[in-house]
């Protein structure tokens, strides 16, 4: 399996699409989550879009971990790569932790008040 | 059109469709199927980068676990929460979502992917991205971020399960 992973040209990959392009598709879905958390009602479903959020920002550092920046003097490449693949194992770990955390806190908004809607939700407003 | 971009398309237009049914779709299941199909592609796109690794947690944690948790959820809370209708111009929350929305993309497209239009991948060793790369990495240079991780992972165990407690 490892094997025939390696054999893919990865190296046309990034000769052949720019970096703009990974970077733009994460910035539309980004763009479209922060859309959904801010329009959407049901807090689940905002979990979701914060969800997105998250991963677009996961992608944003893959492809810069990919292409490493050639003006930079000194900077070693698979090192480079390394430390952005480490940052999304961070981010992805996080994410979990978050989302456990926060749906808890969901079921226990439901449990006490027996309805969840966000526009509802507003004993902290002052 | 080299097949390389052609894939890229591709699946950049899956991960858009799945973000889009995301926000718009009204019921929070076909959302989370939604979810589901983007954190797929966004796995594809990211073996495609060279990250194998990254890809496969991907799509076993994103796609796997998390999305159980919300579904798991969903089910739970199904009766209390009815369809919303996603009111699209009638709502005044939409209209200044969107144009937030579209502050970030201009400023964003402006400062970071005008200036990186032509840059292209330099070679170099491309097989940072397997396991066996990673866990030597995360055992030796990220130690203290992974025991850190693991930490955070307990603290988040120990406070879900509390807050799912009965009484509290």
């Amino acid at each position: 399996m490892l094997n025939l992973l390696q054999q893919i040209p990865l190296a046309t990959v990034f000769t052949e699409i720019p970096l703009a392009a990974f970077l733009g598709l994460g910035l539309a879905m980004f763009a479209l989550g922060g859309l959904g958390v801010l329009i959407r009602k049901n807090p689940v479903v905002v979990f979701m879009c914060i969800e997105l959020m998250l991963n677009a920002v996961n992608l944003s550092f893959l492809a810069f971990a990919a292409y490493p920046n050639p003006s930079v003097a000194g900077q070693d490449p698979v090192q480079s790569a390394m430390a952005g693949q480490a940052m999304v194992m961070i981010v992805m770990a996080i994410a979990a932790a978050e989302v456990a955390v926060g749906l808890g806190i969901i079921m226990a908004i439901f449990r006490y008040r027996n309805q969840v809607d966000v526009d509802d939700m507003n004993t902290m407003r002052g | 059109m080299t097949l390389n971009q052609v894939a890229f398309i591709v699946l950049a237009i899956f991960a858009l469709l799945g973000s889009i049914g995301v926000v718009f779709l009204k019921s929070p299941v076909r959302a989370a199927l939604a979810l589901v199909a983007n954190f797929f592609t966004l796995g594809l796109i990211y073996f495609m980068l060279g990250n194998q690794m990254i890809g496969i947690s991907q799509i076993m944690v994103y796609a796997g676990a998390i999305m159980v948790l919300f579904l798991f959820v969903i089910m739970i809370l199904r009766s209390q929460t009815p369809e919303e209708d996603v009111h699209l111009w009638k709502d005044r929350r939409f209209v200044i979502g969107l144009l937030g929305s579209a502050v970030v993309v201009a400023f964003i497209y402006n400062f970071v992917i005008q200036p990186t239009q032509n840059i292209y991948g330099a070679d170099f060793d491309r097989s940072y991205g397997t396991p066996q790369a990673i866990g030597k990495a995360f055992f030796t240079q990220y130690v203290y971020p992974f025991e850190v991780i693991s930490i955070l992972l307990l603290v988040g165990l120990v406070g879900s399960i509390m807050l799912a407690k009965r009484k509290f």
